[in-house]
């Protein structure tokens, strides 16, 4: 894991980052603005990037390791290749979603909220994402499977094995 | 402008474009390229039309075909057929609208008769990203008029007379609000927009976001011109990409036309909007919590007075409404306060959003009087309950409400009445609950949920919404004891009374409304250790129904413990309950149903 962390951990990716910063440098509270912009260059927001906020923003560590460990969307470690998202909202949840994240959880050998060994899949149970027409409802990265069944669960994985 | 012979409206709301609506446009588009129909048949990405059950919709105008449940393929037999031929597909169209050979207008379909379009007018009607549609609808006319025609004091007087209150929880009138911020001393002033909604299956204000951006910032440019501000903040979950966007979008255009910015209308008002994005805290959807967020803090709540009005967003005084409070503003402004007040019951005006989900035919987005019963809303626009099951609850409010039985069902619908039965109105979702959902797991649900988003900052929330999880635990494994009821209960009302924030204070209702109304269920679980609907995994039993079953064996064969007996052709199998890994895999495989959990 630290591995891939250091690997995210770019001059590239930092610079990048300082021109997200230029652009709301003036505007009030813009911390969770430039956090929401690393999270999604360096996918994640270890204690360099924090760091690094930290001096270009004139906040305090302290602050920004509160923001960052506060809000579900930033995360400490890098997701997986494939992030699972399995819809746990009310209208999911009493349409059995529990059984079919149970299910993804067992094939991919994976904890819900973890990431697997070999960083391939991140699991997790996700707030309510709207769509309950299609309830029960999985996201894989950008794919949505609706209107899911416990014995569709096995032959979606199989399209993200590689 | 050019007149086109047909119009066709894909449904761009995010249910739909999960099932794949964006590509049926391009597909469209690419066919009509193709059919040199260019000139012709022009096609219209829309908001949600509301029901998402039926997704994706695809209207074909003028003659008002309602297709439903495309696939991409589908669009080369509309094409075809209707475009090119003028012959509606009736094979595609949803059910409702096609019945013994003709076609009913939409308007006349269950699902929208008894619906009156306020806040979601122009959803599913006009393209979001294009400000002139939003025009053609008498879009900015109400800043016009205030702006040239009104004082601050006068907007507030018709936003008080309207009877508005706020649609996000609380149900605080709006024209106070107004009032009080107008009120409050300051020499710089906000307006901010609540879009962070965190409620598990309500999604009205994405829905408005994503189908009628414009009457967000039209509503809240009045707003500033009504209290004194000259700057607004949208403040929108990351969760919803599409609702974002098409935001930006619309306030990107609304400044090119001079109706955001500098000297709107040539008056000296000016007033300048920008979004900000939560971050995934569902506390961040109370007012006190939310303005730290845009602030760039932790979401955490503090306590009030200072209200927001007097002492908000970094540290000036601000007015806080939620998405749909902001998009009845300009209709209550042209049609007037009492065309409004007109609407619903002596002290519920108007019409309120509800998402309906769950055990309901008809999943989808309603608009509907205030007043309308519970049961109207469910039967007669959510077409029942699927399967031939029968209706256990209505649970309303998400996690801050609580579940309402089906002696309650031919309640009007207000914010008065829901609180009455324990619930509340919340920011509108309403999900139906069947026999086949065991009430202890529903409450043990929305525990789980605020106990995870508890900012923590004051103990009963913390501790206490903790402490009633474990007890709901418990109860669920089946090692609950009567003294456990009793506790719960009085945990459950100090929890309320004593938190500090709206979340903690409405946290314990989905306990209290379902100790309330369905004890039975409780005590099933702790006297009888026993799950009557057949959920709590703990205290399940399969048992086969002797007289149904065939004597085939295929449950046998299927069992991976190998704890199931008997012989096949020559006795009636039985499961040994001690085996049993309750996996379901013999009841989903016995053809005749004879078996069942309980």
């Amino acid at each position: 894991m630290e591995e891939l962390v250091s690997k995210a951990l770019t001059e590239e990716n930092f610079q990048q980052l300082d021109r997200q910063i230029e652009k709301v440098q003036g505007s009030k509270g813009p911390l969770m603005q430039v956090l929401t912009q690393a999270q999604k260059i360096f996918g994640c927001v270890p204690y360099e990037v924090q760091k690094h906020v930290s001096e270009r923003l004139k906040v305090p560590m302290s602050d920004i390791y509160g923001v960052v460990t506060f809000y579900s969307q930033f995360s400490l470690i890098p997701k997986g290749k494939y992030v699972i998202s399995v819809c746990m909202g009310t209208a999911c949840y009493v349409k059995s979603a529990q059984p079919i994240l149970d299910k993804i959880s067992e094939i991919i050998d994976t904890k819900s909220g973890e990431t697997s060994a070999d960083g391939n899949f991140t699991l997790e149970a996700t707030r309510c994402i709207g769509a309950c027409g299609l309830a029960p409802i999985i996201t894989v990265n950008e794919d949505v499977y609706g209107k899911l069944e416990v014995t569709d669960v096995p032959g979606i994985m199989e399209k993200y094995k590689d | 402008m050019e007149l086109y012979r047909s119009h066709i409206l894909v449904c761009g709301g995010t249910g739909c474009v999960s099932s794949d609506s964006l590509k049926i446009e391009e597909r469209f588009k690419e066919l009509i390229e193709k059919n040199d129909l260019k000139d012709e048949a022009k096609v219209v990405k829309t908001g949600c039309f509301g029901l998402c059950e039926a997704g994706p919709i695809v209207i074909v105008y003028p003659e008002g075909a309602f297709y439903s449940q495309l696939k991409v393929e589908d669009v080369d037999t509309i094409v075809a057929e209707h475009l090119v031929k003028g012959r509606i597909v009736t094979d595609l169209l949803y059910k409702e609208s096609y019945q013994e050979g003709e076609m009913q207008s939409i308007n006349d379909v269950g699902f929208y008769k008894k619906q009156e379009r306020v806040a979601l007018r122009n959803c599913g009607v006009i393209n979001p990203e294009v400000i002139e549609e939003y025009i053609a609808y008498d879009g900015y006319e109400a800043l016009g008029r205030v702006l040239s025609e009104m004082k601050p004091e006068e907007v507030i007087q018709i936003v008080k007379d309207s009877g508005l209150r706020g649609r996000g929880g609380g149900g605080f009138p709006t024209g106070l609000k107004w009032e009080f911020t107008a009120k409050a001393e300051g020499d710089q002033k906000y307006i901010a927009c609540n879009a962070d909604e965190g409620d598990p299956g309500a999604f009205m204000d994405r829905s408005v976001l994503e189908g009628d951006p414009h009457v967000v910032i039209e509503s809240m440019a009045i707003a500033g011109y009504a209290v004194g501000a000259n700057k607004g903040y949208v403040y929108v979950r990351a969760e919803y990409p599409i609702a974002v966007n098409r935001l930006q979008i619309a306030i990107d255009q609304a400044k090119e036309m001079g109706l955001l910015g500098e000297n709107i209308f040539g008056t000296d008002f000016s007033f300048d909007m920008e979004i900000r994005l939560g971050a995934g805290a569902f506390v961040c959807g109370e007012e006190t919590a939310l303005i730290k967020s845009i602030e760039g803090k932790r979401g955490m709540p503090v306590p009030r007075p200072p209200f927001p009005a007097v002492k908000g967003l970094f540290d000036k005084p601000t007015l806080l409404n939620n998405v749909e409070t902001y998009a009845n503003i300009p209709q209550i402004i042209l049609r007037g306060a009492e065309w409004f007040a007109s609407i619903g019951t002596e002290k519920s005006k108007g019409t309120k959003v509800f998402a309906l989900a769950g055990k309901i035919n008809n999943t989808g987005l309603l608009e509907i009087p205030m007043g309308t019963t519970l049961r109207e809303a469910i039967y007669d626009v959510g077409g029942g309950i699927p399967g031939g099951k029968e209706f256990k609850a209505v649970q309303t409010g998400g996690p801050s409400g609580g579940c309402i039985p089906a002696a309650h069902i031919d309640t009007p619908i207000d914010y008065d009445n829901l609180i009455e039965l324990g619930s509340m109105m919340g920011s509108g979702g309403m999900i139906v609950l069947d026999e086949d959902n065991c009430m202890v797991d529903i409450a043990r649900f929305f525990l789980d949920f605020t106990v995870d988003e508890s900012c923590g900052k004051c103990t009963p929330c913390r501790d206490g919404t903790k402490r009633m999880l474990e007890m709901l635990d418990k109860i669920a494994e089946g090692k609950g004891t009567p003294a456990d009821l009793a506790k719960l209960e009085t945990l459950a009302k100090t929890i309320k009374n004593a938190s500090l924030c709206g979340l903690g204070q409405t946290a314990p209702n989905p306990v209290l409304s379902t100790l309330d109304f369905f004890m039975d269920e409780y005590e099933a679980h702790v006297h009888d250790k026993r799950c009557p609907a057949g959920v709590c995994k703990a205290l399940l039993n399969y048992i086969v129904i002797e007289d149904k079953c065939k004597k085939c064996g295929i449950c046998a064969a299927k069992c991976p413990v190998d704890c199931i007996s008997g012989t096949k052709g020559k006795t009636v199998y039985h499961i040994d309950t001690d085996k049993c890994i309750k996996c379901n895999a013999c009841l989903e495989a016995c053809p005749f149903d004879a078996i069942k959990k309980g």
